[in-house]
């Protein structure tokens, strides 16, 4: 299911309820099936079990990723990312990780370029305080990616107030708003 | 340092091939394959010896085989499963995502190549006709002697004319940008970027990334070796000069709009270096053809259209991580030359070409995937490739302009994929263990 983003469709809030599987039709990209564009664009929910004693250098991570795009804010572009949201929370004693991420695009287009990017950024360690995540994913790969579709929970219902929008569109918008904006100023 | 005298020739080199052919065969079992390979693999050049002799060798013979080929020659499970998972599906089964669908679905693919009975290819490339068919008889006077070994197929290659620079048979000239390898001698051309680490094409050597990942087992196998995706893709010239003619009114304005299409003019020469007209000086100098980037010189498009097919294959600095996405391309044309002013003929013409790299899901399935058939490559939002994208006559192809942009919509497919497969391209010493030395004696 594919859905422009030309016309008007952004005026009009949409929601989409998803099957189980979490896609409509089973189509597959290089590394498994393809997850719809929805109104809330694409995304992936990775959700993994933490190690024993080690939420709190989880939690320390959220620093690291700070600085990182303090210093380096283009660093994540090559992801055409609207949001990321990092949760632990405990179930049963036990603490769980959530991953989320809201892009522009498939997650299994860009798979190899967020593994080197999670690389140079150094948030490959938080990975690694995830039970069952490869040790050798820095080399290996397929097994990196086997780990994030194993752990990735699709959503059954996705919602956009502004549905189908970039973060380029939003960011060009936002752009011609401000340069109206000093316009009009100056026309004062 | 590379083992050029181990790694075969199609690799590190360039043929000076006028003509050629490929065979497409079949093993009725692991005895009949390996006396086939162990007759011809003593005639399979490896880049040492083709580089000693390209000025008087008249011949290149390379070999390769399907996954389902080394399983027929009784490769052990241990090793066929050490290959990667897409080579070891084959290109049919992944053709869905590869975009080959309607006229270009493997249902419709000829010379068996959908067939889990293609088991290898002997690719030929011949200095001229006379040699090529007495090759042709040498090799037809093998099979004759190795029962169990059929021919699914074969294609003839054959250069279009003028012969003085290579390209398709829509006129576009070929071999303009080629990645060099660290370690091969070759030196990279202006704006080709710097060599690559050989592991990106060569298994057994680090690559862009570091060490080498776990490559197929056994080493004596695996070493030296590297995988092809091969892809015949018939080229409907009637239909392509039909559409220039439609949106062009003059010679210029059809030159033009063939050029953005390609995001070269048709001699080679580079809009970005050349946006407003050709420059056939320009395209035949490598050192200059190839030295330009998007980021800084062209970044709205404006001399090379977002979706153009160079764009699309090689985004340069607008692509993320691009050296782990490079590829050796090598191959040639087969069918007639249509004349500049006969209608279509209906007769089947077109590039057969293969794609080269380490790691055919990282490399060639990319650029298949996301940078010809992503219908949002750049936020295009509705676009594929123009030439080699999948098009169903639904999509459009824009053309940046001051002061506004020109859209052609209902793009017609101008190619279309005949066939295609995935092949493992060993080292000498590899087709030796393959014929017998090792292959096998354990069973």
């Amino acid at each position: 299911m594919t859905h422009a983003t030309n016309g008007n469709t952004w005026t009009k809030p949409a929601a989409m309820a998803i099957p189980k599987e979490g896609y409509h039709m089973l189509e597959n990209g290089r590394y498994g099936p393809l997850y719809p564009r929805t109104p809330a664009n694409h995304g992936f929910t990775i959700i993994a079990k933490v190690q024993k004693g080690r939420e709190q250098a989880v939690r320390e991570y959220g620093k690291t990723i700070e600085g990182a795009i303090a210093g380096s804010p283009d660093a994540l572009a090559v992801l055409k990312l609207h949001y990321l949201r990092w949760v632990l929370f405990d179930i049963d004693g036990s603490t769980y990780f959530m991953y989320q991420g809201i892009f522009d695009t498939d997650f299994d287009k860009y798979t190899e370029d967020a593994i080197a990017l999670f690389t140079s950024l150094g948030v490959n360690t938080v990975f690694e305080n995830l039970e069952g995540f490869p040790k050798d994913w820095k080399t290996n790969a397929p097994a990196f990616i086997k780990f994030v579709r194993d752990h990735q929970r699709p959503s059954f219902l996705e919602y956009g107030e502004y549905p189908y929008v970039t973060a380029d569109e939003i960011k060009k918008a936002l752009r011609l708003k401000e340069k109206f904006s000093e316009m009009l100023d100056q026309m004062q | 340092m590379l083992e050029i005298e181990d790694i075969q020739h199609i690799l590190l080199t360039r043929a000076p091939a006028m003509t050629g052919r490929y065979e497409f065969l079949s093993f009725k079992d692991a005895a009949a394959g390996r006396a086939w390979l162990e007759e011809i693999r003593g005639k399979v050049h490896s880049a040492a010896a083709a580089r000693a002799s390209v000025e008087t060798d008249k011949r290149w013979i390379t070999v390769a085989f399907t996954w389902n080929g080394l399983r027929t020659l009784g490769l052990d499970e241990t090793s066929l499963a050490s290959f990667p998972e897409e080579f070891r599906q084959g290109m049919v089964a992944r053709s869905a995502m590869l975009g080959d669908t309607g006229e270009s679905h493997p249902d419709k693919w000829v010379g068996g190549l959908a067939s889990p009975e293609l088991h290898a290819i002997v690719i030929l490339f011949a200095r001229d006709e006379p040699e090529r068919a007495r090759c042709q008889a040498e090799h037809a006077g093998l099979l004759a002697r190795c029962k169990g070994v059929t021919v699914l197929s074969t294609l003839d290659l054959q250069a279009t004319p003028p012969f003085d620079h290579a390209h398709d048979h829509f006129g576009y000239r070929d071999r303009m940008s080629q990645p060099a390898i660290e370690g091969s001698g070759d030196e990279p051309t202006p704006g080709s970027g710097a060599p690559l680490k050989p592991g990106e094409f060569i298994l057994g050597y680090p690559d862009e990334n570091g060490a080498p990942f776990a490559p197929p087992q056994p080493d004596v196998l695996s070493r030296n070796g590297s995988f092809m995706a091969y892809r015949r893709l018939e080229e409907h010239v009637g239909k392509f000069r039909d559409f220039l003619n439609q949106n062009g009114k003059t010679v210029e304005e059809r030159e033009l709009i063939a050029a953005k299409l390609m995001g070269r003019w048709r001699s080679g020469a580079p809009l970005v270096l050349a946006p407003e007209q050709d420059d056939p000086a320009l395209a035949a100098d490598p050192q200059r053809s190839n030295d330009f980037n998007y980021k800084t010189q062209d970044p709205h498009g404006y001399a090379v259209p977002l979706g153009s097919h160079i764009r699309r294959m090689n985004p340069r600095d607008t692509g993320a991580n691009m050296n782990r996405r490079r590829m050796i391309r090598r191959g040639a044309t087969y069918g007639t030359h249509l004349p500049d002013d006969a209608t279509d003929d209906g007769t089947e013409r077109g590039i057969a070409a293969f794609v080269i790299c380490a790691s055919l899901i990282r490399q060639f399935e990319f650029a298949q995937n996301v940078w010809i058939n992503d219908k949002n490559f750049h936020e295009l939002g509705n676009e594929r490739d123009p030439i080699i994208g999948t098009q169903d006559g639904t999509l459009e192809f824009k053309i940046p302009r001051r002061p506004i942009r020109k859209t052609i919509t209902g793009l017609p497919a101008f190619t279309t994929v005949r066939g295609g497969a995935y092949f493992f391209l060993p080292g000498l010493k590899a087709l030796a263990w393959l014929a017998g030395n090792g292959n096998g004696k354990d069973s």
